[in-house]
């Protein structure tokens, strides 16, 4: 009834192409972004801020990172977690080394170290395909895992191996307070999804999709497929390294290889899959599902009080969240964004469906 | 063929299949600059094969050409990537029609116009769109959710979209309903005269592909065993009797047979 697309006349073709073809689509995501932005921070408090919204949107990031990769250019990836890695050691050796360097612009160059070390390992994909470039990214995790712990210059000869990542500062301005370190992950959060959204819709995107559905045929048209499956590792690269900066910088305030573990990129190729391959509100979805359902596993669990031993909740947790994951790929194979897709597409004919 | 230069020339090559197995032995073959050349014979003969070659496809299925050279207008094109070729205005439409599934039939039509940047992309789909109405009733859906015959069309609409000079279309018509078959055979001989589209088919259903080709060879273990205009392809007894199925006397069928029997390397 009011979520409709009768009414909205298409004359161009650009029209016919806006991300947000529903108008009240496009509300919709403008209001949430101005309350994510302008009311969330001052009204959420810490524990909500730090702990829960602040993890589950550095984790979409990384998972939008490894949708591109995965989703749309089809190359499957473990490496994920060792490529935040490098995002992480590569902004607090910037930050630290060159202090003049305004944070913005040491991320950004975090994240193109990131990419580079992705374009390296993507050139293995130029010769395999299918499970062996699963197999190459997993050897990338190890690699990289190794090098972190093996070079103590690289955790600027911290004895421990854990450096503590300093405050950022911008324009003399501290970003300590949890608000502050929300709004600087929403904002980078926000503005590199709606580069990704572009990115997909581009030539190069529909080059990556065309790789994905069939090689070959993509070559015979004209995809220089090599370029394409670099594209997609560098950009992939790229986000997963700014989450990893953000991960350690505004998160957990120091840089340990823990983080980034092989269960680290287990959990976002998780997200992306339970999210929806090939979709960037997937990977907000998929990031919020993991990072949510455990919470609210917890939470269910204190209404029995004491009738549930510790230990028992923990595997309790574990067990319900497992069932949950099966539950929800057998409901819906292709992703808790195809869902939302589906529910819209009821709500086009509501309350008068056909 | 005499008189007009050759746009496609393919002299003399040999196939080789993984070092073991010799698919083409000295297939020579040229198509004129504007002309619709079918390449028939029976499955296995090395059509697909060629076609691949051409586009040099084969190394993926660890096959190499051994001897013999391709030209494609003027210029050595063995060794080049099958996206310097879709550069150089050759495509080639697989057989088994090999749309993107999971893309809409536009986005498939936009990925035809990746290798070009002349700004003129939504000019080339109109008109493909006007060449193939269905495709634009349906621009928005999956292409994987089409029948075989739209997905056939999405095929050769991606193709032109690059604005090829020259065409490969490897079974155009697997899999197709008889009249689907000649919709497409003369939207192709339509390209053919309006643009001046080459085209080289490789056929099964060699009566159709004869009444819209000028000319045709006639593949068998690997080379060509015959070759001439369509027509008087069309209207050898030979031919006609055991690609075409018809003149199905006894006598007529048995000679064909014994002849096709006769090993090669005798001849």
């Amino acid at each position: 009834m009011f979520y409709r697309d009768a009414g909205a006349l298409k004359t161009s073709y650009a029209q016919e192409q806006a991300i947000f073809p529903v108008a009240l689509d496009r509300w919709a995501v403008m209001a949430l972004v101005a309350v994510g932005a302008l009311v969330v921070p001052f009204v959420a408090g810490p524990y909500w801020l730090g702990s829960i919204l602040l993890p589950c949107l550095i984790l979409s990031l990384a998972a939008i990172g490894l949708n591109i990769l995965t989703g749309y250019a089809g190359q499957l990836s473990l490496g994920s977690g060792a490529f935040m890695a490098v995002g992480a050691y590569a902004a607090v050796n910037l930050v630290i080394r060159l202090p003049g360097l305004p944070f913005p612009v040491s991320f950004v160059l975090a994240g193109m170290v990131a990419g580079a070390v992705g374009l390296a390992f993507g050139l293995l994909s130029l010769r395999i395909r299918g499970f062996y470039v699963a197999v190459a990214t997993l050897a990338a995790q190890f690699l990289i895992e190794w090098i972190c712990t093996h070079i103590p210059w690289l955790v600027l000869n911290t004895p421990s191996g854990v450096v503590s990542t300093p405050t950022l500062f911008l324009f003399g301005f501290g970003f300590s307070s949890v608000p502050s370190r929300y709004l600087v992950a929403f904002v980078t959060v926000v503005a590199l999804a709606v580069v990704a959204k572009n990115l997909i819709r581009s030539s190069a995107g529909r080059a990556l999709m065309a790789v994905r559905d069939h090689e070959t045929a993509a070559e015979l048209t004209g995809v220089d497929t090599t370029r394409a499956k670099l594209t997609a590792f560098a950009v992939s690269g790229f986000y997963c390294g700014v989450a990893g900066a953000l991960w350690a910088f505004l998160y957990l305030g120091n840089v340990e290889i823990e983080a980034f573990s092989l269960h680290r990129s287990f959990q976002i190729l998780f997200m992306v899959i339970i999210g929806g391959l090939g979709s960037i509100l997937g990977s907000f979805l998929g990031a919020a599902f993991i990072v949510l359902l455990p919470v609210a596993i917890a939470n269910a669990a204190t209404l029995f009080g004491e009738a549930l031993k510790p230990d028992v909740l923990a595997n309790l947790e574990l067990m319900i969240f497992g069932a949950l994951i099966v539950a929800f790929l057998i409901i819906e194979p292709n992703g808790l964004a195809r869902l939302a897709v589906k529910a819209k597409e009821r709500l086009r004919r509501w309350p008068l469906p056909y | 063929m005499s008189g007009q230069d050759p746009l496609l020339s393919v002299a003399g090559i040999e196939v080789m299949y993984g070092r073991l197995a010799l698919v083409l032995r000295g297939l020579t073959l040229s198509v004129p600059k504007g002309g619709i050349v079918a390449l028939l014979g029976a499955n296995g003969a090395g059509k697909t094969t060629t076609m691949k070659a051409i586009a040099n496809l084969l190394r993926s299925e660890r096959g190499e050409v051994t001897k013999g050279a391709i030209h494609y207008d003027g210029a050595r094109i063995d060794g080049l990537d099958p996206s310097d070729l879709a550069r150089r205005g050759l495509s080639l439409v697989m057989e088994g029609r090999h749309a993107f599934p999971t893309l809409s039939v536009e986005d498939n039509l936009k990925v035809g116009a990746y290798s070009r940047s002349d700004g003129a992309v939504a000019q080339s789909l109109e008109r493909v769109y006007s060449i193939f109405p269905r495709l634009k009733e349906r621009r928005n859906q999956p292409a994987g959710l089409l029948s075989g015959g739209e997905q056939q069309m999405c095929v050769i609409g991606r193709a032109l979209m690059a604005r090829p000079r020259m065409i490969l279309l490897d079974e155009p018509s697997m899999g197709l309903a008889p009249l689907l078959v000649e919709e497409i055979f003369s939207i192709m001989q339509q390209l053919n005269a309006e643009a001046g589209v080459t085209f080289l088919l490789a056929e099964q259903n060699a009566a159709v592909a004869l009444r819209y080709a000028t000319y045709g060879y006639l593949v068998e273990g690997g080379r060509v065993v015959r070759e001439g205009p369509a027509r008087a392809l069309a209207a050898d007894p030979e031919i006609r009797a055991s690609y075409l199925g018809l003149d199905a006397s006894a006598e007529a069928d048995e000679a064909s047979l014994a002849a096709r029997r006769r090993p090669r390397w005798l001849s």
